[in-house]
């Protein structure tokens, strides 16, 4: 599928905001059917990665090619066609405050389908369904917790059917059990439809669940890359602390 | 002592240096900003239904308060009049002057700035609140332009509405203008609209009403920028407020300074 380019090439990527620099040349790649799960300490910067490969934020320098094609030449009108692919999950949801739980999840499909409003209301049920909140279709978002905000964002980052999906830290905050079953879906996404997904998370459990390979991000880089096996049998001071602490 | 005059000295420096800088920074910024919106209001497809909502939100939100402040302007410009004409005995031109006064000056001016605090206000916190919560990156990373979504259809809004929300100052103005007026000086409705209208031109009311499209721009442009350029939280929207009512009602006060002085020139 999309010819054979890799999902996410990551080249020599920099951003500093002002004085502080936060990434410092990462590079990563990551092909169709794969996760990768991105670890690090808070404030190292994985957020901004996510912003980067979606084009929210612009690289001081390197590059970042989507299905084989450099972000930074494309005009927005381009930017935006990669953009329906990818799924985005925001580190805080960012649910859109004066819509209901279900219009934030129909909101793409009205974007961007053509879908009748019974075809919308249908599969609007069924991906909250997914994510266990089909009750709370007609709420608001300030009327639901935290846990169930980052849900409802990850069901409305499923809405055009990406097969790319980038996902901020998208069980933390969550009970074991919804954090158990977001990952399940997360697997199901990879097997089922192939996709290609960067899921950042603080949970090496569920890390070595889900993911093929994992990345250590430290200090504006990434530190060491590879299976869960690697980093175990990794000599590095900080890589050792790190698991030490995460297990 | 030495080294907290050197500290003063430095918060000074910190103070100074970035005023002078920012002031260019604002206005190319905005330059930035103004480029951004033309070209993603010009482009097909439009946000028609979004407009169509933001119309209702920027209408009904001020209405109540437009036509309560052109009330109270007719009031106000009745009694002044009333109490240095009847001086005179100039008392038959009262009507005249209320309504080329409301219609000319005050209902366009008094809307603008009504307006600007309200509305102004409302978008600047609106789209402030959505940048600090990151809502607008989640817009654009649903591939949809913010600019056309949330910007073009607010500023849009905003130009309609002002000469819409004007008329009703003005004919609320008049209304009360006359009601004050006959009070002390019983005439009927119909005999103070005819006098008060009868040596008002088009020129004296077009251009004075379709001037406010440019006070709904201003208010439109100010408070959607200042709410988009939102930093630091919570703080950041109360700022993003407050200075989309300031610098908008400035914006309107001196535009209607050069509008009036244009308007003379070319409608004579
Ligand atoms: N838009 C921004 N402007 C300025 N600094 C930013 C911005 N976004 C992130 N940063 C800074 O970059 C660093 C990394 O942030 P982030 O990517 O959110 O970390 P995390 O790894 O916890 O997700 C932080 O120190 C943060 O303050
Ligand atoms: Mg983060």
């Amino acid at each position: 599928m999309e010819g054979h380019a890799p999902a996410i090439v990551v080249e020599g990527l920099r951003k500093s905001f002002g004085p502080q620099r936060v990434l410092n040349g990462v590079n990563l790649r990551v092909e169709y059917g794969e996760t990768l799960s991105v670890l690090g300490r808070s404030g190292t910067g994985k957020s901004v990665l996510l912003k980067l490969i979606v084009g929210l934020l612009k690289p001081d320098a390197g590059s970042i090619a989507i299905q084989g094609r450099d972000i930074a030449g494309l005009s927005l009108d381009q930017l935006n066609g990669i953009r329906k692919k990818i799924g985005f999950l925001f580190q805080q949801a960012a649910l859109y405050d004066s819509l209901t739980v279900g219009e934030n999840v129909a909101f793409p499909l009205k974007r961007h389908t053509s879908m009748s409003a019974a075809e919308r209301r249908d599969r609007v049920r069924e991906l909250l369904k997914q994510v266990g909140m089909e009750e709370h279709q007609g709420k608001m978002p300030s009327q639901i917790s935290g846990g169930m905000q980052k849900r409802v964002g990850l069901a409305r980052a499923l809405a055009l059917d990406p097969n790319i999906l980038l996902f901020d830290e998208p069980t933390t905050g969550l009970d074991p059990i919804t954090a158990g079953e977001i990952e399940e879906l997360i697997l199901r996404m990879q097997e089922q439809r192939r996709a290609a997904s960067i899921v950042v998370t603080h949970d090496l459990h569920g890390a070595k669940t889900i993911s093929d390979r994992l990345a250590l991000v430290h200090e504006g880089n990434v530190l060491i890359e590879g299976a869960f096996e690697d980093l175990e049998s990794s000599q590095d001071e900080f890589v050792s602390r790190f698991l030490r602490q995460g297990s | 002592m030495q080294s907290a005059l050197a500290k003063l000295n430095s918060r000074l420096a910190d103070f100074e240096a970035p005023k002078a800088l920012s002031l260019f920074e604002w206005f190319g910024e905005l330059g930035n900003f103004c480029a951004r919106l033309a070209k993603a209001a010009i482009s097909p497809p439009y946000e028609g239904r979004e407009l169509v909502r933001q119309l209702d939100e920027v209408g009904s939100k001020s209405l109540p308060l437009v036509a309560l402040a052109g009330a109270a302007t007719g009031v106000v410009l009745s009694l002044q009049t009333y109490a240095s004409f009847s001086r005179f005995g100039a008392q038959s031109l009262l009507p005249a002057v209320i309504v080329h006064s409301l219609v000319e000056e005050s209902g366009p001016i008094v809307t603008g700035l009504i307006v600007a605090g309200r509305v102004g206000a409302g978008i600047g916190a609106e789209l402030g609140s959505m940048r600090v919560t990151e809502q607008i990156d989640a817009i654009e990373a649903s591939a949809v332009n913010p600019y056309k979504y949330l910007v073009a259809t607010r500023v849009q809004a905003c130009i309609l509405m002002l000469p819409l929300l004007t008329l009703a100052a003005d004919a609320c103005g008049i209304l009360m203008g006359w009601l004050t007026n006959t009070l002390t000086e019983p005439t009927s409705l119909q005999l103070f609209l005819e006098a008060g209208t009868k040596t008002l031109t088009f020129n004296d009311f077009l251009p004075p009403t379709l001037k406010t499209a440019v006070f709904g721009l201003i208010v439109g442009l100010i408070a959607c920028f200042q709410g988009m350029r939102t930093r630091g939280g919570t703080e950041g929207v109360g700022r993003a407020a407050t200075s989309s009512v300031v610098l908008s009602s400035l914006g309107i006060v001196l535009a209607d300074v050069l509008l009036v002085r244009l308007i003379l020139v070319f409608f004579p």
